[in-house]
Formats: C-alpha cells, structure tokens, sequence
C-alpha cells in the first residue's frame, strides 16, 4: 500500500501555479497518479482543462518532458514516442528506463480520441493512458460530452420545460477499452488515493498498455463548492456511480464494495447539475437512473466472480 | 508577479519554447483566495491527508512533516479542511489579514 510520507519526499512532476480552478480534481489525480512513478516519465495530453490550464504562454506546470498535441492523437502522440523510445533502445543509445503516459480528459478519451487510443491499445505500445473524466467539454464552457451522465444539466442539455437534462446515460468507456483485452485496465477515484496510486504504479510496471478510467469531479461544472471536491468522489463511490475495480490480464477484481449502497439521490443532491430532477415532474428519471445503476452493479459483482 | 518580463521577438527562443521546466511556480494563484488555510501545528498528526489531496502543490511537506502552506499558490478550495480527519485546518476570511 501506498505510504504517504515516502510518496511526499519524492520530487513533484506538476508545480504549482497552474491555473486549473480552485478545488479541481484533474490536478489531484495527476499528483496521485505521478507520486507512483520511480523513473522519468514523458507526458502527452489531449487538450482539455489540464493541458490549456498547466501551459500558458509563457509557462509550463511540468517539469518532466511534456508533448503538447491535439484533441484527438495524445494516444497517437505517446505511442509514437514510445516507439522511437524502443527503437533509440535498440540502437544503444539511449540506456535509462522512461515511463510514457498520456492524459486526457472525457472529451479527449470518450468521444474525440477514441480511435487513437484504440490503435495504441490494439498495437501494444508500453504506455498508461489515464482519463481524468470530469463528464463534460468543461474546458470550453460545460458542453455535454458522451460521459455526461445522463440527467445531468450541460449547457447544450439544458434543463427547461423541453428537456429534463441529459437524455442518455454515459458510455461505459472503462469496459470499452477492457474488450481491447490489454494486460491492465482499472476505474479509479481520487477519493481512495490509495487505490489509484496503487493502480498507477500498476500501471506503470506493467508491460504493455494500460489505462486507467479516474472520476474528477469538476465544481464550475456540476455546481458544487470548492471544498466538497473529495466528498463527491466518495458519493460517487458509494452510491456505486462509480463502482472501483481492475482488469488484470483478463480477471476482473472489485476492489471496494460500500458496506451499504447508498441512493444516487444522495450524490444528485450534492450537486446543482441534478438540481432539476427532484422537481416532481422528473422523479421518475431518478427513479430510472437507480434501475440502470444497480443493474449495471449486478454486473460487474457477475464480472468480478462476487456472485 | 514573475521572473518573466515580456519578451520581444527577438528574444523569444526558437519555436516559442519554454527554457524553463515548471516555471508556472513563479506565477502565483494565491491572489484568487477569499479564504485562508490556517492549521493548528498542535493538533496536526502529520498524516499529510492534505498534502494527498490538494490541488494545487500548497501543502509544504519536508521529510514526512508538514511545514507549512504555499499561500503563494492556494487558491483556497477548502478540500484541506474538509478532508483533515483531526480538524486541524480552519479556514479563515481573508478579510482578517493584512498581509
């Protein structure tokens, strides 16, 4: 298990004076992602919050190699560099082992760079690719994204008299990228930092792809305070929204069940984006969203030899 | 505000590179505070919860023991306070500093 004081004396990747919002998740999951790595590491990431927020001309938040690209190729980008990382190897020029991964948002990883981060998992490149999935285009003004869940209030799914929200529910890009069958795929939570750090590191010692699908709570765009980022995740968690769990060479594994499953009506209170639903008009969308989350449980305990 | 004075085209290096790797750290956010982390040394158990979960690097961390808060980056979210499992972080009105 990840130990905290070791982790701390480790030289930070990300510094500080980035300009992602107060209380961002993004930034919290990348801290815990890097506190697992023990080698150099080489960063590509997809536009989207973290990568306009940690470089602004004419500074930069990273103090690892960073490959600034577009919204659709950071999977692309970072099999490439791996390639050439293998290639330089081969050649002996290069002796020091290096980590790659690649960053990307919901908007960069469910819907715009989705096939290149399937040709990347499909070709078998030694990269992570981790999702920090802040269900939205957040970035560019809170647009509905593919892991908008479905309810939830965006700014092109607005809430009014026509529509209640979000009409679909997300897609589920963690069991998605699973059915590529590549060596480790994981959901993870900064809530159970230990959790992720732990996938992290698994991540990066395993060869071959490996993704990881993290929750990152976004309080602009779910319209919660600042300080309740980590309360969210932990909802998320326990009312299995967001259920944790790994894919290691093919054997599923549930790596936390709540003691007692807690309605999603709790996590939707917490937030303003859900604020519509509990008009009583839209009850029966709750009502809905709970059937299709414990169906989808039900599942993933079939998945994960619990049942 | 930073080490970085506007550049001419001239001096801009080739490429518009950035020559200094994490050199976001002479930018400061501390400005967007409206309330500030204060931590009660005796109360704190050093379990660096905060450290884990903040967003923005500001917990000072030297060999396992807290030192301190970067208010030159706090943005002032509240997670520290929310999360610390001893209570140790109040958050407090800027308003009441003069600093």
């Amino acid at each position: 298990m990840a130990n905290l004081k070791e982790l701390s004396k480790k030289e930070e990747i990300l510094s500080g004076g980035h300009r992602l919002c107060a209380g961002c998740g993004a930034s919290i999951v990348v801290r815990q992602v890097l506190s697992a790595l023990d080698d150099p590491v080489v960063v590509a990431n997809a536009t989207g919050c973290l990568e306009v927020a940690t470089t602004i001309y004419p500074y930069t938040s990273w103090k690892s190699s960073f490959i600034h690209n577009a919204f659709e190729n950071a999977a692309a980008t970072i099999s490439g560099t791996e390639a050439m990382f293998k290639s330089l190897k081969r050649q002996g020029k290069i002796d020091k082992e290096i980590k790659f991964i690649a960053f990307g948002g919901d908007g960069g990883t469910y819907d715009i760079g989705l096939q290149s981060l399937s040709g990347a998992l499909e070709r078998g490149h030694n990269f992570v690719y981790v999702c920090y999935d802040n269900e939205g285009y957040m970035n560019t003004g809170i647009q509905r994204s593919s892991a908008t869940p479905r309810g939830a209030w965006t700014t092109t799914t607005p809430a009014g008299k026509v529509i209640p929200g979000k009409a679909q529910y997300h897609k589920n890009l963690t069991e998605i990228v699973a059915a590529h069958n590549i060596p480790y795929v994981a959901q993870a939570n900064p809530w159970r930092w230990n959790d992720l750090i732990e996938k992290a590191r698994k991540a990066f010692y395993t060869d071959g792809p490996a993704f990881i699908n993290v929750l990152s709570p976004c309080p602009r765009g779910w319209r919660f305070d600042s300080k309740d980022t980590v309360k969210i995740s932990k909802l998320a968690v326990q009312t299995n929204f967001w259920p944790l769990y790994e894919v290691e060479n093919g054997v599923w594994k549930l790596n936390y069940r709540p003691k007692e499953r807690k309605p999603i009506k709790e996590w939707m209170e917490a937030q303003g984006r859900y604020r519509h639903l509990f008009r009583s008009e839209n009850e029966h969308i709750i009502k809905e969203i709970q059937e299709e989350i414990d169906k989808n449980w039900e599942k993933l305990l079939v998945k994960c030899g619990e049942k | 505000m930073s080490d970085i004075k506007k550049l001419g085209w001239k001096e801009i290096p080739e490429g518009g590179l950035i020559a200094k790797a994490g050199n976001s750290a002479t930018y400061e956010t501390g400005s967007w505070r409206s309330v500030r982390p204060v931590r009660d040394e005796e109360k704190c158990t050093n379990c660096l919860i905060c450290w884990v979960y903040c967003p923005d690097c500001s917990i000072l961390v030297s060999d396992g023991k807290i030192k301190g808060i970067d208010y030159s980056h706090c943005k002032g979210c509240g997670i520290c306070a929310t999360e610390c499992p001893v209570k140790a972080i109040k958050m407090i009105n800027e308003k009441e500093f003069t600093d």
